[in-house]
């Protein structure tokens, strides 16, 4: 079913700029060329009926419903086929095409259900609408017939009469003969059914999959009346290739493809637009509501950012809001082996506001700090860096995006001059050939993943630079032209051998090259990637990929047209990220492709909002928009409208604080929504860090594992639950807003608000709107923004002032941020952490689609169907060396420390390479990384690990401790904390 | 002085790592002396800066003028 509120067209908007008019109905059309006859029409008002239409697609033309009459033309085309014409005369409704019509609706109303007052798509059911719109008034070819309909066939015999049944109720039997057309409902996946009996087969479900997600799952099989739909091998939806995005639901005229939720509740009465709270896609969403209740997500047609299309995240993992774990009321206790008191507002926030002041009396103004996370709005993260550096005094303030893209904002603003992405999603379909490296995007960035997919189906080259052979390597209809299969740690060496050859080659865009970069430091960087030491055929034992290879794909990349780069955490969480982040934008000044569509380096963050909670100044050396607490003048600014000196010196970052609290001399931690302990690594060391902190301060919506080490817990909220804003990969700023109460009672930013208060620091913000004003008053690339502004564009990439008041889609344009484009020596400095033979393998980790990070929200949904533990992805070779099993238990052994996981020999794998995810805090899987980072940032080096594997019988010791740890833990929570049903 | 500042030296060696590829040493040293000042919270750069004095044990020589150049920066006297 389709959004409540939106206007379908029948056929998707076209970019072509000429225009051309033409009539309908009498009426004057103007639209761009190549429009269809329905679009047109539907732009102008008027309503061809149709039903295999719909404008997510491409036309398809097989139901015949949407036939009109055209001046000059034989017969009655069918209007979503037959594109527009200068001067064209349409006739929408006519004698003749009303009977056709009905000709058309009574064949498909003769095989469907009459059940339409209990159906769930009652008042949205397109089939049902036709009807109506058609006059159907009879039926007369009746059910006796072959039918889908019925799960027994109605015969009639001499003598015996059956009742012609009215329900297609599978359950009951009148010991009729079978139907053999008749299938039962799949209800195989959590979130929504498929009943065959109410299907029209007209294909939308089939294309949906192919053209919006990508993935292929579903075809028609069958020909004639025999056909219908069905999932891969003809496998229930659960079994099949289906990853659940649910474009076909949205797709399905019929309630044959609906939503349990819809089911369950029935129709939406209003809808509110809203932000996915999951990943850096940042999809735009109507949560369609019945009064608080949320009946459905439907992804918004005209968000920028997906164009309509979700994962089976946003759409349908948001029942965490509700789940019983769910803690609604403030709680305190003296030490973590104390029970929780329950305590109110009041209470909870004099004690964090006294406990703070009492350390810094004690300890030293520095001995507190502040951490938030990504999931937060721009304006809760701008306000508790605000809370850190104003009422704290000092500049220990940090997010983490530490621990994944902090590489990013050093590397490329000290390349490019803005740490940020430089382009929008839509550049991928001026893009003829992509870089994807150290990025899953199917599985990390699934909206994105089908965009990249429909491009690659049109003809764009692909070059994967992964140690896995991660899904879009092959996948349906899309096959990498080459995968350098590196070593993990290898990537700077990689990225070196590639520049090396396209300057060996003379492949560089000098004319680009003179025009807009430092010459000296290109020169410089010439010289130094020209060695023979960075070619191929000298790294290639170093890392692993074979010189041929790295000489095809940097030949593609160089001389393939528009090429982009595509990267994610697999680049920044390395000793080297920051380094591979320069390298990457190396590669793109020297070929010229940066500062128009199609090209660029483009950064796929992790969560919904990396870019913007670096860009709230959450970092501890710079204020908002990224300006050095150093800055005299920036200070001074900051100062004036704050009212309070501030620092001019950098404060800590987290793994900062973590050795300062060892050190004890730090002592206080406020941390809002962020889990430090699951997602830092060298979990032992986190959890020494804070045992030693007098006042742990969790705001969160669980008992995450880091509560468990918290003396105060702050009920927070939802992101559906406040109003605010996120900022995706591509710099957009969007909505979030308010669909239910916070059962907490306040939304994030107030309880900030409170604590800032309480200490002394007056803040009266009646609505984050005013905290973005104060955002754009202090910063200038957010000058132009404003929630009114957010409001009528429906979303804005920053920078947005006087010069893009509506904002910027594309960066770097005519000159770089910073000037010139500064190229930068990339020396490859092995890591540390190197294969021995204690710890042979190297283990590396990353994400899957159903689960989201450290898995607090996802954890709590239906997803965990598709992902129930993480498991240890090894080698045949490797296992098999090890005696190890497809199942088996595994412990992996890090100098830090060890886990046991289930194995799953996989050839995704290369050998010597182990794999796993860390969405489940029970795996442990921070247990083993280790405390090496990024030189510049700190960002932990999550992607390589160097491990012993071997098989064990029985969980590690740290997770049989953790089970008891975390056992004990839940029970020092009263019942009356959690969330009340109802 | 704490156990920590062997960890301070590590990360010290990484950022020299990276600057070591000027091949002028005493732009080298400054870029790692400014990125020290840029990123580390003054309570890692006295510690480090008192390592140094005590002898800098475990700083790599590139590490080590960074940190030397870091004192000038900070106004602070090392031995
Ligand atoms: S399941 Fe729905 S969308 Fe798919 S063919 Fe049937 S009616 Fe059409
Ligand atoms: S839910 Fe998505 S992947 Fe699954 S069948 Fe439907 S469109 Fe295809
Ligand atoms: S998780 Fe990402 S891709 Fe999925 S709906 Fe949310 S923002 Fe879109
Ligand atoms: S809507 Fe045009 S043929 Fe079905």
């Amino acid at each position: 079913m389709l959004s409540i509120v939106e206007i379908d067209f029948g056929t998707p908007p076209l970019r072509t700029v000429e225009q051309v008019s033409l009539q309908i109905d009498g009426v004057s059309v103007r639209v761009p060329a190549g429009t269809s006859v329905l679009r047109a029409a539907a732009l102008a008002g008027i309503r061809i009926p149709k039903l295999c239409a719909t404008d997510m697609l491409e036309a398809f033309g097989s139901c015949r419903l949407c036939l009109v009459e055209i001046t000059g033309k034989k017969g009655y085309p069918a209007s979503c086929t037959t594109p527009v014409e200068d001067g064209m005369r349409v006739a929408t409704q006519s004698r003749k095409l009303a009977d056709l019509r009905r000709g058309v609706m009574e064949l498909y109303i003769s095989d469907h259900p009459l059940d339409c007052l209990t159906c769930p798509a009652n008042g949205h059911c397109e089939l049902q609408d036709m009807a109506g719109v058609v006059g159907l008034r009879e039926v007369r070819y009746g059910y006796d017939g072959a039918n889908h309909v019925y799960p027994e066939m109605k015969i009639e015999e001499p003598g015996q009469e059956w009742p012609v049944r009215d329900s297609g109720d599978p359950g009951r039997s009148h010991g009729r003969p079978a139907n053999p057309l008749f299938a039962a409902r799949d209800e195989s996946n959590p979130y929504f059914t498929f009943d065959p009996s109410k299907c029209i087969v007209c294909s939308r479900c089939v294309r949906a999959c192919e053209e919006v997600q990508g993935t292929f799952a579903l075809t028609i099989q069958g020909r004639g009346f025999e056909s219908k739909v069905a999932a891969s091998q003809d496998q229930s939806f659960l079994d099949s290739e289906c990853v659940s995005c649910g474009a076909c639901v949205q797709a399905c005229p019929t309630a044959t493809l609906s939503e349990k939720s819809l089911i369950a509740h029935g129709q939406a009465e209003h809808s509110i637009t809203t932000t996915c709270a999951y990943c850096g896609v940042g999809c735009s969403f109507r949560a369609e509501m019945q009064g608080e209740q949320i009946v459905r997500m439907v992804p918004n047609k005209d968000g920028h950012a997906n164009h309509g299309h979700s994962c089976v995240k946003g759409r349908f993992a948001i029942g965490y809001a509700t789940h019983p774990e769910r803690i609604t009321k403030p709680m305190l206790r003296a030490k973590i082996s104390d029970p929780w008191r329950i305590v109110s507002w009041d209470e909870a926030i004099t004690h964090v506001a006294s406990e703070f002041r009492r350390l810094q009396a004690t300890y030293g103004r520095d001995s507190i700090g502040g951490i938030t996370s990504s999931r937060c709005t721009n304006e809760e993260t701008y306000l508790v860096q605000k809370l850190v550096r104003a009422a704290f005094g000092n500049n220990n303030t940090d997010t983490c995006a530490r621990v994944c893209h902090s590489p990013t904002g050093y590397g490329l603003k000290s390349t490019l001059g803005e740490s940020a992405g430089t382009q929008d999603f839509d550049s991928i379909e001026s893009t003829d050939v992509m870089l994807v490296i150290g990025a899953n995007p199917t599985d990390a960035h699934p909206v994105f993943a089908s965009a990249m997919k429909r491009r690659l189906r049109a003809g764009a080259r692909l070059i994967v630079v992964d140690p896995r052979r991660i899904d879009l390597v092959r996948s349906a209809h899309v096959q990498a032209d080459y995968h350098l299969k590196l070593r993990p740690g290898t990537n700077v060496a990689v990225l070196n051998t590639l520049a090396h050859v396209i300057v060996s080659e003379g492949l560089v865009d000098e004319a680009f090259v003179a025009a807009r970069c430092e010459s000296d430091a290109f020169e410089q960087w010439r010289a130094f990637v020209a060695d023979p030491r960075h070619s191929p055929e000298a790294m290639q034992a170093e890392t692993g990929v074979p010189a041929e290879l790295v000489r095809g794909a940097a030949r593609l990349y160089a001389s393939g047209g528009n090429a982009a780069i595509y990267y994610g955490l697999g680049v920044t969480e390395h000793s080297q990220g920051s380094t591979a982040v320069m390298a990457i934008a190396n590669l793109a000044m020297a070929t010229g492709n940066i500062g128009r569509e199609g090209v660029g380096v483009n950064p796929l963050r992790g969560q919904n909002n990396v870019q913007g909670s670096c860009d709230m100044g959450s970092f501890p050396h710079e204020f908002p928009g990224y300006r050095h607490v150093g800055d005299d003048a920036v200070r001074t600014q900051f100062e004036r409208a704050w009212g309070v000196p501030l620092l001019a010196e950098p404060g800590l970052r987290i793994p900062n604080m973590f050795e300062a609290a060892l050190d004890g001399e730090f002592k206080g931690l406020y941390i809002e929504g962020e889990d430090i302990v699951q997602s830092d690594p060298n979990t032992r060391h986190v959890t020494a860090a804070l045992s030693a902190m007098e006042c742990v301060v969790v705001q969160d919506l669980f008992l995450c594992e880091t509560a468990k080490y918290a003396h105060v817990f702050l009920p927070g909220s939802s992101f559906l639950e406040k109003d605010g804003t996120f900022t995706n990969a591509e710099r957009r700023i969007s909505p979030v807003r308010k669909v239910m109460q916070p059962p907490g009672g306040h939304a994030d930013w107030e309880i900030t608000q409170l604590i800032a208060n309480a200490m002394g620091y007056p803040m009266h913000y009646r609505h984050p709107s005013e905290i973005m004003d104060e955002i754009a008053a202090l910063t200038p690339t957010f000058a132009g923004v404003s929630f009114a502004r957010i409001d009528r564009l429906g979303s804005i990439q920053w920078p947005c002032n006087e010069q893009h008041p509506e904002g910027t889609p594309v960066m770097h344009v005519d000159t770089f941020v910073r000037g010139k484009g500064r190229f930068l020596r990339t020396e490859y400095v092995p890591t540390s952490e190197r294969v021995n033979g204690k710890h042979p393998l190297l283990l590396t980790t990353g994400r899957i689609l159903s689960q989201y990070n450290v898995g607090a929200q996802t954890r709590r949904t239906a997803n965990s169907i598709w992902h129930a533990e993480d498991v240890l992805e090894i080698h045949p070779h490797d296992a098999e060396e090890r005696g190890i099993a497809d199942g088996d238990w595994v412990g992996v052994e890090s100098r830090a420390g060890d886990t046991v996981l289930h194995a799953r020999v996989s050839e995704r794998m290369q050998p010597g390479v182990v794999y796993t995810t860390f969405h489940f805090p029970e795996s442990g899987a921070n247990v083993i990384t280790t405390e090496n980072s990024d030189w510049a940032t700190n960002c932990p080096e999550y992607k390589v690990t160097a491990v012993q594997v071997t098989r064990v019988t029985q969980p590690s010791e740290w997770q049989q401790r953790h089970e008891t740890f975390s056992r004990r833990q839940r029970a020092l929570v009263d019942d009356d904390a959690y969330i009340q049903p109802g | 002085m704490k156990a920590h500042v062997d960890h301070l030296v590590t990360m010290a060696n990484d950022i020299a790592h990276f600057f070591a590829v000027e091949s002028d040493r005493a732009k080298a040293a400054d870029s790692v002396a400014r990125h020290l000042k840029q990123f580390w919270d003054p309570r890692m750069r006295r510690r480090i800066l008192a390592h140094l004095t005590a002898g800098g044990a475990g700083l790599e020589p590139l590490a080590a003028a960074g940190v030397r150049r870091l004192a000038e920066l900070d106004h602070v006297t090392v031995a």
